[in-house]
């Protein structure tokens, strides 16, 4: 079955690859990106490292990890400009579609959890499945020649760009992180001067840890990697937590820090321009409150499902 | 010198907040770390090379980008916004808790919506200042009107924020997932989205009197 499960998610991968591989071939034609070469790179690298990962040398894929990362630091990957939404088919598709334009999204929500729970397949061939399936009923609704498939689907690729892999970077960064024994580190530092082994303390911290290092970072899902291997994992999970239940909770407890900060700037502050506010921290007066009560609320819920 | 080590989380720290491209930061990180670790420089570039293959996973959301991109250039947008244009006649805080509902569905479905963008600027805020104003027949002030718009912006973000892990390809829940498994414990993401469950819950009720109790507050409002 496992072997079955790697065949499957070996093609899932490859059908990504392509999907990049065909954004990069669009931004080398986008001649308004200055940048298009670097973006194209950092398209096509991703295309090999999806599609061939587990067939060429780590050290390899780890080299072109890393001149991605030069490319991002010397501002070498842009989005340039993307195949504009025409009003006319979006009036039409809306007028003729109706409220079955959502279907294609609940097929693929629900396909996927149904492969998850029913099948041997597991959750990740089933999000696979699940994508597939539902891009097939959103051709045959929308009868779209596979030229505006191709098209939408190099537009949206494209649009979600370097952001788009960053999760990716980051679980890469907690395996580096726990290879050279970062979270030991501060777990042996942090119980200098905090207690270990007092189930209400340890959810405590890390709840709280969590929202702080999303306030100051301004992002959950880099705090995440951060506070779960350094405070997460010693403090809470070592003494007998279940992991899912901690992960869970740990990363919207993160989402209370994101509700408080300026650094949110999508969040908090984009809208505060949108709507041309007079009060610059005008949202997130409107959600402290709110966010405290959810920290706390968290803190309850992790101590009584985790344990 | 072990503490060296800990320049990477730094690094992550005061990258973020000074805002360098996050891309090149979490790089930079992971190098930082691991040269400061001992490693030798193609040692280090294995474990890069081969946690970043392993972790494809969390990147599989973009399998579903293409039938996104389908729905959204046939009228997902317009179908929505014109469902919404006919709550008019309610109070501002039942509108609010409409689009609260509707904002935690799309997360369950994995509907990712740009809702500041999108609604709470064109739609939602209009729609909510509106009502305030012809429910108690008066004028709003101009701070007034700000804390309505602060509030609209507001129940975005709770909606999106707590509902988004409900569904099973998100990247916080492949994230999640993930690290986890870098870190030494197997999460199921389906687990991941059943623990999320009561959060979201109790965020949607929360939210929900809170924004009853900000009809009964600009009762009391002045006005112009």
């Amino acid at each position: 079955m496992q072997n079955t499960i790697n065949f499957l998610l070996s093609i899932l991968y490859a059908l990504i690859g392509l999907c990049m591989a065909v954004a990069g071939i669009e931004t080398l034609r986008d001649k308004t990106n200055k940048v298009r070469i670097g973006t194209a790179v950092f398209w096509f690298f991703l295309a090999i490292i999806f599609a061939f990962g587990d067939w060429i040398p780590a050290v390899v894929s780890g080299a072109m990890v890393l001149i991605i990362g030069i490319l991002a630091l010397f501002k070498q990957i842009q989005v340039g400009s993307l195949p504009k939404l025409d009003p006319k088919t979006a009036q039409e598709g809306a007028k003729r579609l109706g409220a079955k334009v959502f279907l294609p999204s609940i097929v693929l929500a629900l396909t996927s959890i149904l492969i998850a729970q029913f099948t041997p397949l597991g959750g990740q061939v089933g999000i696979g499945i699940g994508a597939v399936v539902s891009l097939i009923l959103a051709i045959i609704l929308t009868k779209a020649p596979t030229k505006q498939v191709f098209k939408d689907s190099q537009r949206m690729v494209r649009s979600v760009g370097a952001p788009g892999v960053l999760p990716q970077l980051l679980a890469m960064l907690g395996v580096v992180f726990t290879t050279c024994g970062v979270g030991k580190l501060t777990a042996n530092m942090i119980s200098h001067v905090f207690p270990a082994g007092n189930h209400f303390l340890g959810v405590a911290l890390y709840c709280i840890a969590m929202a702080l290092f999303t306030y100051i970072m301004g992002n959950a899902f880099a705090a995440f990697a951060v506070i779960t291997a350094a405070i997460g994992i010693p403090f809470v999970i070592a003494q007998g937590a279940n992991p899912v239940v901690v992960a869970a909770i740990g990363m919207t407890s993160g989402y209370c820090g994101t509700l408080v900060t300026p650094m949110a700037a999508n969040f908090n502050t984009l809208p505060v321009a949108l709507l041309e506010m007079k009060d610059q921290m005008g949202v997130i007066k409107q959600q402290a409150t709110i966010a405290v009560i959810l920290l706390v609320v968290q803190i309850g819920l992790m101590y009584f499902l985790a344990f | 010198m072990e503490y060296l080590k800990l320049l990477g989380i730094l690094i992550i720290v005061v990258g973020f907040v000074l805002k360098w491209d996050t891309t090149a930061v979490v790089v930079i990180a992971a190098i930082v770390t691991g040269l400061f670790s001992g490693m030798d420089f193609v040692k280090l570039l294995e474990v890069i090379g081969k946690s970043f293959v392993e972790n494809r996973m969390v990147s599989l959301f973009f399998l579903t980008l293409p039938m996104i991109g389908l729905v959204e250039s046939h009228g997902l947008r317009d179908y929505a916004v014109n469902a919404i244009k006919k709550l008019k006649k309610l109070t501002a805080g039942k509108i609010l808790n409409i689009y609260l509902l509707i904002r935690e569905l799309a997360g369950v479905f994995g509907i990712s919506l740009q809702g500041q963008v999108q609604f709470v600027r064109p739609l939602i805020a209009p729609m909510v200042i509106a009502a305030a104003e012809d429910q108690d027949n008066k004028k709003l002030t101009e701070s007034e009107i700000d804390l309505i718009k602060g509030r609209s912006a507001a129940v975005d973000n709770f909606g999106n924020f707590f509902a988004q892990n409900l569904f099973v390809a998100s990247g916080g829940v492949l994230l999640i997932s993930s690290t986890m498994k870098s870190l030494g414990y197997k999460v199921d993401p389906v687990g991941i989205v059943l623990n999320t469950i009561p959060i979201a819950i109790i965020t949607f009720i929360l939210v929900f009197a809170y924004n009853l109790y900000f009809d009964r507050q600009m009762k009391k409002w002045e006005g112009e």
